[in-house]
């Protein structure tokens, strides 16, 4: 299967991208976890670098087979994440009350995580099977809308907000992305203002106060709000050069929460400045421009699609992230691809990554 | 796969759509770009200073006052480290277990501790909390022996003002107290703070600015849970002065010793310059009291008893100087002229005036009395008939000149001037005109005059010194720690007195007479081997037919019985130590009095404390 025109078209670009983006996230998890470093930090840095090892496995396995049998796997795929989701509730690990893991063996995960990926690739199947549709009408829509809307409702009740809608805006860009008929997508947001209220009283408390300290987070500067204003100071203070590597006081000194995990997006712009995250920045923009060019090279629909797809999961984690992070968008606890800590999130994100990379390498090939 | 190619309309139309795609998250990544400049140029300089407030404490480090040392250099004030029990809550692994195990090693408020816990478990984690001030030794021994069981426990030390003597010269060294929310903004005392002690009275207030030292600070950096990481930046506190005083340790302790269960004061002077040797009033109280804190009984009997222990008598306490008047008299006598040493009057034992009739204490009289005479046996009759020839007025210049009925100047809060009666004063005053036995009676001391028992001290110090009247003074010098000396002691001179020094020495033979001669009223205050020239006091507390009508019903209550004054100097040639005693309602001057004078004459000449 792997020939010699494979190797030859092998996406360097996309794997030094890559490598640079797991570097730049190692080196600043050890800096994030350098305070506490003697219990335990250490460890969760060097977790990190054999995730990224058995991430950067994971993509080498994605390449292997053409990602054309992939097409097959889509539904059976939706339908044992939709069962997993369905058992995590029921016999999920509970963590801080919202029941979201899953035990196999030694193995803890999120069957959220794997829904990211599942939604991306039955959203290509079902889009690319009808390959004539010029423009979608909001009635032509009922189907993939039900296939969204099972997962969501099950990752919201989990109840894991962020991943719900992160999950939802990802798909939803892609049904945009395959064109959709101006007038429908009007009577839909219509229909979404209207049933707003619904939602918000459907929320949890912590979920309607987080949305409220994110409109207003000086109102609650120990509570809830305490999290975005230590985060903004920490990302302020960095001013253009930063503190330099491993002296960010905020992080440092604990102000800064969660700071391996949603938070390391600040742990970095608070000790490389504005030079530092700009550089960081440009990487995931080339990124997600590359993803892109990848989907527009793509000589089938369904591979077009699937590259979109995963374009949007990396574009809408940094920009989530990094506008929780800098208080421009609530605190929904979504981390930043490549860069948090997390094993399930960088699995999954190094599987989607190899998909692409999959795309990418056979795009010049006809079989 | 055929299924799925893209037929060339549907791709056209596709890659239009990434086109747009592209712009998207380019604008988007822009508007990511905007907010990081304007969190981290814009707003930068505002977010670093944020950071630096939150991690960065600033915290003081309270300065050591300086020693209080007596005249030959004996540690009398310093500060003790005061060992105060306190706890980290986060340390704390079960507070209900922390709790049993303290209460059985020692005494503690077990419900006050629990509830500090609980307070302290709402606040900083790290942040120590006392759960008790300044513990005992035995306490700490057992705490320190048991840290292993304790977790969270902690003891931290900080100097405390101690009073080695108790209360030891307690109104001269003075006590510590907060400053007062008029004091902070009166702006006296510079580089103060709400809390902080500062001197309230005696020694401590008059030199507090020298005492305190100079506060020092650290800079101190802190995490989230206010844990200290590092000290940043460190000014250390600067040790305040230290003061020595003039007062000698053994003397005052000796003074005190006189004074127990009495009401009453001593001053000793050395007459030669005015350094007070020593100065003691009863009833006293413990200046750590007013750092430990007191008792409810104590505190009680400190502000409404009628024992006044706060009050210094030998400042505050007017009273009539009784015969130690006629000193004045016999002075003014001479030195107008208006007697010789010579001339003799006629004692019969009472003298009349108008209708009014005076007494001499002598009840038959002391027949032909002279000067020295008159003031060797102290006879009334004598100084009636001088008095009258001098009238009030100039009895009151005298007086004045010798010091009495004003301020001595000791700088020690509170000093009461006294009075000298005049005629003028007498008409403001009262608005009726002097009478004449008042006249009479002023002679003796009686009547309307009051003084303090250190103006005694100083005015008893200038009739021996030559006429010079001193300022009395307590502090010999005040040195930083460095070594530069602040203040150094020198003599100062109010006024010297312009009478004619043979009438002193005059008087000075007579007082010396009124202690050796056999007849003289201040025997008791004899020694065998110094001439000690000495004048007793005898000062009416109610009028003389009261006290004889208490007198027909036994003895006198204490509160009517006349307070005894005696006023010694010696040597009687070259006076090295001038001692005022004044005891209230302690009976005759004589005997109440003239034993604690010699008393402390003896131990201060036989010793040569001096220089």
């Amino acid at each position: 299967m792997l020939d010699r025109r494979l190797i030859q078209n092998f996406d360097w670009v996309l794997l030094l991208l890559l490598l640079l983006l797991a570097g730049i996230s190692i080196l600043n998890l050890y800096s994030a976890t350098y305070a506490i470093r003697e219990v335990g930090g250490s460890r969760i840095f060097m977790k990190q670098f054999y995730w990224f090892l058995i991430g950067f496995g994971v993509c080498l396995v994605m390449i292997t087979f053409n990602y054309y049998y992939l097409e097959r796997l889509a539904y059976p795929a939706y339908f044992l994440t939709v069962a997993l989701l369905m058992i995590v509730l029921v016999a999920g690990k509970v963590m801080s009350g919202s029941q979201r893991w899953l035990t196999l063996g030694p193995l803890v995960f999120q069957p959220s995580e794997l829904a990211k990926i599942s939604m991306v690739l039955v959203l290509a199947k079902f889009f690319s099977d009808r390959g004539d549709v010029v423009e979608y009408r909001l009635r032509d829509l009922w189907q993939p809308f039900i296939l969204i809307l099972i997962p969501c409702a099950l990752i919201l009740k989990e109840p894991d907000l962020g991943t719900a809608l992160f999950v939802g805006v990802v798909s939803f860009s892609m049904i945009l992305l395959v064109k959709v008929n101006r007038k429908s997508i009007l009577i839909f947001v219509g229909v979404c203002v209207l049933a707003a209220p619904v939602i918000w009283f459907g929320m949890k408390d912590y979920q309607q106060r987080r949305i409220l300290t994110f409109l207003q987070p000086d109102t609650e500067p120990l509570g809830a709000g305490y999290h975005i204003n230590q985060s903004k100071i920490a990302i302020g203070s960095g001013q253009f050069w930063g503190k330099g590597y491993l002296k960010g006081t905020q992080t440092r000194l604990h102000f800064l929460p969660e700071q391996h995990t949603d938070f390391a997006f600040s742990v970095f712009a608070e000790e490389w400045g504005l030079a530092g995250v700009t550089v960081l920045l440009l990487l995931y923009l080339f990124l997600v421009l590359w993803g892109l060019y990848i989907a527009k090279g793509s000589k089938d629909r369904f591979g077009a699609i699937l590259a979109a797809g995963i374009v949007g999961i990396v574009f809408w984690q940094v920009v989530i992230n990094v506008g929780m992070v800098t208080g421009l968008l609530p605190v929904v606890g979504i981390p930043l691809l490549l860069f948090s800590y997390g094993g399930s999130s960088l699995i999954s994100t190094m599987a989607a990554m190899g998909l692409l990379m999959n795309i990418s390498m056979r795009r010049f090939m006809f079989q | 796969m055929k299924s799925s190619n893209f037929d060339p309309i549907t791709q056209d139309l596709f890659e239009k759509q990434l086109k747009i795609a592209m712009v998207f998250v380019l604008v988007i990544f822009g508007v990511i770009f905007l907010r990081l400049w304007f969190l981290q140029i814009v707003n930068g300089s505002f977010y670093r200073a944020k950071s630096e407030n939150n991690r960065i404490r600033l915290q003081s480090m309270p300065s050591f006052r300086g020693v209080i040392r007596d005249r030959s250099g004996k540690i009398l004030v310093d500060n003790r480290p005061s060992y105060d029990l306190c706890v980290i809550p986060e340390e704390i692994h079960d507070a209900g277990t922390l709790l049993n195990r303290l209460a059985a090693l020692g005494d503690f408020d077990m419900t006050s501790m629990r509830t500090k816990i609980r307070q302290a478990a709402s606040g900083y984690p790290f942040k120590p909390v006392c759960l008790k001030k300044d513990i005992s030794r035995e306490e700490l021994a057992m705490l320190e022996t048991r840290r292993f069981d304790l977790p969270g426990v902690m003891i931290t030390v900080r100097p405390q003002r101690t009073y080695f003597y108790g209360a030891l010269a307690g109104h001269l060294l003075g006590y510590l107290g907060e400053i007062s929310e008029k004091q902070l903004k009166s702006g006296a005392f510079p580089d103060t703070r709400s809390g902080d002690l500062i001197g309230k009275t005696g020694i401590e207030r008059k030199w507090q600015k020298s005492l305190k030292g100079g506060r020092g600070g650290e800079q101190v950096e802190v995490d989230a849970a206010g844990r200290r990481i590092k000290v940043i930046s460190r000014s250390p506190p600067i040790s305040g002065a230290d003061v020595c005083l003039t007062v000698d340790r053994e003397l005052q302790m000796l003074a005190e010793k006189a004074l127990e269960g009495k009401h009453g004061a001593v001053v000793a002077m050395d007459p030669r310059n005015g350094q007070i040797l020593a100065l003691a009033s009863s009833p006293s109280f413990d200046p750590n009291l007013f750092i430990t804190g007191f008792d409810e009984k104590t505190w009680k009997n400190m502000v409404s008893s009628g024992d006044h222990p706060l009050n210094n008598r030998a400042l505050t306490g007017q009273y009539p100087p009784g015969s130690i008047f006629k000193i004045v008299v016999a002075l003014a006598g001479l030195q107008e002229g208006v007697i010789t040493p010579d001339e003799t009057l006629f004692c019969n034992g009472q003298y009349s005036l108008g209708r009014g009739k005076y007494r001499c204490w002598k009840r038959w009289g002391h027949g032909k009395v002279n000067l020295n005479r008159a003031l060797v046996e102290s006879c009334d009759i004598y100084f009636y008939h001088l008095g009258m020839r001098l009238g009030v007025d100039r009895i009151a210049r005298y007086a004045r000149q010798l010091g009495l009925g004003q301020k001595t100047g000791l700088d020690l809060g509170n000093e009461k001037a006294g009075l000298i009666p005049t005629t003028e004063w007498k008409k403001k005053r009262w608005g009726v005109p002097w009478q004449g036995g008042e006249t009479v009676s002023t002679a003796i001391g009686q009547s309307f005059v009051l003084v303090t028992p250190l103006q005694i001290a100083t005015f008893a110090s200038a009739v021996f010194n030559g006429g010079h009247v001193y300022r009395p003074q307590l502090t010999q010098w005040v040195r930083k720690p460095g070594g530069e000396n602040i203040f150094e002691f020198k003599p100062q001179l109010i006024r010297d007195v312009g009478i004619k020094p043979e009438y002193l020495e005059l008087v000075k033979k007579a007082l010396a007479g009124a202690v050796n001669n056999s007849h003289g009223t201040g025997t008791k205050a004899k020694l065998p081997d110094i001439t000690v020239a000495g004048k007793t006091g005898t000062a009416q507390v109610v009028n003389l037919k009261k006290e004889k009508d208490a007198k027909a019903k036994g003895e006198i209550p204490w509160k009517y019985r006349d307070h005894a004054w005696f006023v010694a100097v010696a040597p009687a040639d070259a006076p090295r130590i001038t001692v005022s005693v004044l005891i209230e309602h302690g009976g005759h001057g004589g005997s109440a009095s003239a034993p604690i004078a010699k008393k402390l004459i003896e131990a201060y000449l036989r010793v040569p404390v001096d220089s």
